[in-house]
């Protein structure tokens, strides 16, 4: 089996072991995501992180995101600080580890939306000049690199 | 759906009585293609205290049917849990349970 990328360190925190080349490729995505928050609220990619409260009464989402939308924005863009200032540690926090998880689903929600993937997305066959290969391939590497954090913290519930 | 509370049913006087006000919001979690099983069980477990079993099974629910009552409570109650599972991306809405 694989050696697990993270590890349960007893505390709440987990251990880190991952290659520097995947740190450098982590390195600039949480940036990247604050960047397209700034310019493009209204993208739907970044829309997906702010999805509405109340389905059907506009009354009701109108106040709530005049309450908490700001704080939902504020909560996002920690967790990104928290991955990006700790993209070098091999030991996080629950906190910092908490930051790294919220940031890997953030960016998943992004680039998933962005795909317009399905359920069954990965179960067919995509084709190798398919633009969307490059994507793809982050959005798995993404994906494991959660599981596998999700696998380490779910020890410590 | 389980968990979700039983409809209150206005025909019967007896209810009326200990129907509380206060706890007619419950909060839906929406079946989407990229929030992993594993991750959402994990939130379920972390933002409301549920077992690994309670967890599975509403994440499952969610799944398989779409959607899933994870709460119930107070509008303001509701609120917060409704920005928890926001803040950890989940496709969460509330609605009054009438």
């Amino acid at each position: 089996m694989a050696r697990r990328r993270f590890s349960f360190a007893g505390d709440g925190g987990v251990k880190v072991r991952i290659t520097k080349e995947e740190r450098l490729m982590l390195r600039g995505l949480p940036g990247q995501l604050r960047q397209l928050m700034d310019e493009d609220p209204d993208d739907p990619a970044v829309r997906r992180l702010f999805p509405p409260a109340y389905r059907d009464r506009p009354d009701h989402e109108h106040e709530y995101r005049r309450l908490m939308g700001e704080d939902l924005r504020d909560r996002r863009l920690a967790a990104l600080v928290a991955m990006e200032d700790t993209v070098d540690a091999d030991v996080l926090t629950a906190d910092q580890a908490s930051g790294w998880l919220r940031a890997l689903n953030d960016l998943r929600l992004v680039l998933g939306t962005r795909l317009d993937l399905k359920d069954d997305t990965f179960a067919r066959d995509i084709e190798e000049d398919d633009p969307r290969v490059p994507a793809l391939a982050l959005y798995g590497y993404l994906s494991v690199l959660e599981e596998e954090l999700v696998e380490a913290l779910a020890k410590g519930v | 759906m389980t968990i979700a509370p039983a409809p209150v049913r206005a025909d019967d006087p007896g209810l009326d009585e200990v129907t509380n006000p206060d706890l007619p919001w419950v909060v839906i979690v929406w079946n989407d293609p990229v929030n992993l099983m594993s991750y959402v069980t994990y939130v379920f477990q972390k933002l409301f205290g549920y077992s690994k079993e309670k967890a599975t099974k509403l994440m499952l629910d969610v799944h398989h049917k779409g959607r899933a009552v994870v709460s119930s409570g107070p509008r303001e109650r509701a609120e917060l849990d409704v920005f928890r599972l926001h803040e950890h991306g989940l496709w969460a809405t509330m609605e009054h349970d009438t």
